[in-house]
């Protein structure tokens, strides 16, 4: 049986029928043609699949397209905003955030999480905050050193870390 | 990887859920979806109708009820993780939820979900144990409440019946002179307990031990209370010597899980080693 979705995805609220079995990443792949979000491990260990959902960063490779009927979703191809990049993907460009570049969509995203918690995240702070994402690629450091990179320039630039019109996280508490 | 086809249920409140659960007694419950989802992948499970509890958002809360935290099944590990009710009341079990896989599956996995899925490995049954945490489960007929000592039976089992929703999680607010404190040794792939220990330690005026509870993850099939450890405990001395003693048999009389990463003999050790770390911790914070 088919169900009836909404999902706003980057701003643009997307209505289709889909199987209940449709995971989410491949909706976003292959029914939205949004290749960004990456499918690396499909295991819920990798965070390629990384996107944010309600303000919140999920593996989208572990959800079900209709749990995200309703939903506002930030994909990477939703970070940057009238062509200006987004303050974490200039920090992964100005520090070599990347290699190969399979992890950064979810990196990105994954860090984008982190500081809209911490804005002002210490090295170990920012490696517990990414410790759902791997990357086989960079060792690390030059990552952590975007994340630092965006921190600042998030600050100078008084913006939030996750832009809106995505939705901040919810108050839950 | 792609699960079974099924059909798929969206009840918007508990009563609807459990009609659902009534009218089709296979259905298989989905919370975060961050343990039955990769199961069905791997087709491990393939349940033919799956009953979304998702958007009931009366079963996402914390709340203080006087002297008792009352956490909705529904509330993510993120919550537990970051709530102040918690942080203020018993840290413990936000600590614990803290330990618990990623940011991502924090953000998605529910603790109704993880109590009741009743991993081996599973952080939170260390802690609720410790807590001395009461379930409530609902089905069509009302609710009961399980006490923390009932609610593991056996290796991904529970108390819960085939009709019933654990709907919250109820956890006494520790009172006296206490400490708390959770232990986990990560499995470094999985991120889940090789070992977890949480210990809740109450101490008297001369700074000895009142009162302690001890929870174990991840070295039986279930999680449990070591209760000599906890005997041996009571009226001791909290220094290094005393309580490295007073651990010695946190994994007596267990079947003590082995697998690749750890042999038994190994994680038996640990379990003593994280039982004293734990306890330790918790008697610091109590003083
Ligand atoms: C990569 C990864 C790493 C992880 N690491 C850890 C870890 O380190 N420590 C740890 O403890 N866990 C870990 N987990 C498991 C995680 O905590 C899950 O979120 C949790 O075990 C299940 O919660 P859920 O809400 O996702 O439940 P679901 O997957 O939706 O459900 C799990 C089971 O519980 C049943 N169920 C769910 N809710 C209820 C309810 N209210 N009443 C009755 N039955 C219900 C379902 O029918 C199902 O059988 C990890 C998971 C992943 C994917
Ligand atoms: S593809 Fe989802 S976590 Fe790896
Ligand atoms: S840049 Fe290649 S995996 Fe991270």
């Amino acid at each position: 049986m088919a169900h009836a979705i909404a999902v706003t995805v980057n701003g643009t609220t997307h209505r289709h029928e889909v199987e209940a079995r449709l995971l989410l990443v491949y909706y976003l792949r292959e029914v939205l043609a949004l290749t960004g979000t990456h499918i690396g491990c499909d295991t819920t260990s990798c965070g390629a699949c990384t996107i944010i959902m309600n303000g919140q960063a999920v593996k989208s490779c572990t959800l079900l397209a209709v749990q995200a009927d309703g939903a506002q979703i930030l994909t990477v191809e939703g970070l940057a905003q009238n062509g200006t990049l987004h303050p974490i993907q200039e920090g992964f460009w100005e520090e070599h955030g990347l290699q190969c570049g399979f992890c950064t969509p979810g990196m990105m995203l994954a860090a984008v999480q982190l500081l809209a918690r911490n804005p002002n995240p210490t090295d170990e702070e920012i490696r517990h905050g990414l410790d759902g994402n791997l990357c086989r690629c960079t060792g690390y450091q030059h990552i952590v050193n975007s994340v630092k990179y965006a921190a600042r320039k998030l600050a100078e630039q008084r913006l939030p870390a996750i832009p809106t019109p995505h939705a901040a996280e919810a108050k839950t508490r | 990887m792609i699960p079974a086809p099924f059909e798929y249920h969206q009840p918007s409140s508990v009563a609807e859920a459990l009609q659902m659960l009534t009218r089709l007694p296979e259905a298989k419950l989905l919370a975060g979806g961050h343990s039955l989802l990769p199961m069905m992948k791997l087709r491990l499970v393939s349940p033919t109708h799956v009953v979304d509890l998702g958007r009931i958002e009366a079963l996402r809360f914390i709340r203080q009820e006087g002297q008792t935290i009352v956490v909705g099944a529904l509330a993510t590990h993120w919550m537990v993780e970051s709530s102040d009710v918690v942080r203020r009341t018993v840290p413990m079990l936000g600590e614990t939820a803290a330990r618990i896989g990623d940011v991502q599956v924090r953000n998605a996995g529910t603790i109704g979900g993880s109590l009741a899925h009743a991993d081996p490995a599973a952080d939170y049954p260390a802690a609720i144990l410790a807590l001395d945490a009461q379930m409530v489960a609902q089905n069509s007929r009302g609710r009961r409440t399980i006490p923390a000592g009932e609610f593991f039976t056996g290796l991904f089992s529970t108390a819960l019946a085939a009709d019933e929703i654990l709907v919250e999680v109820r956890v006494p607010v520790p009172s006296g002179r206490s400490g708390s404190a959770y232990m986990k040794f990560a499995h470094p792939a999985s991120g889940f307990a090789v070992v977890g220990v949480a210990a809740l330690i109450t101490v008297d005026g001369q700074g000895r031990c009142a009162g302690a509870r001890v929870g174990v993850t991840g070295v039986g099939p279930v999680a449990y209370r070591p209760a000599r450890v906890e005997n041996s405990l009571k009226g001791a001395a909290l220094d290094e010597k005393t309580v490295e003693a007073a651990a010695e048999p946190a994994a007596e009389g267990v079947n003590v899980n082995e697998d690749l990463f750890a042999s038994a003999e190994y994680r038996a050790h640990l379990a003593r080693v994280f039982t004293k770390r734990a306890v330790l911790a918790a008697a610091q914070r109590a003083k």
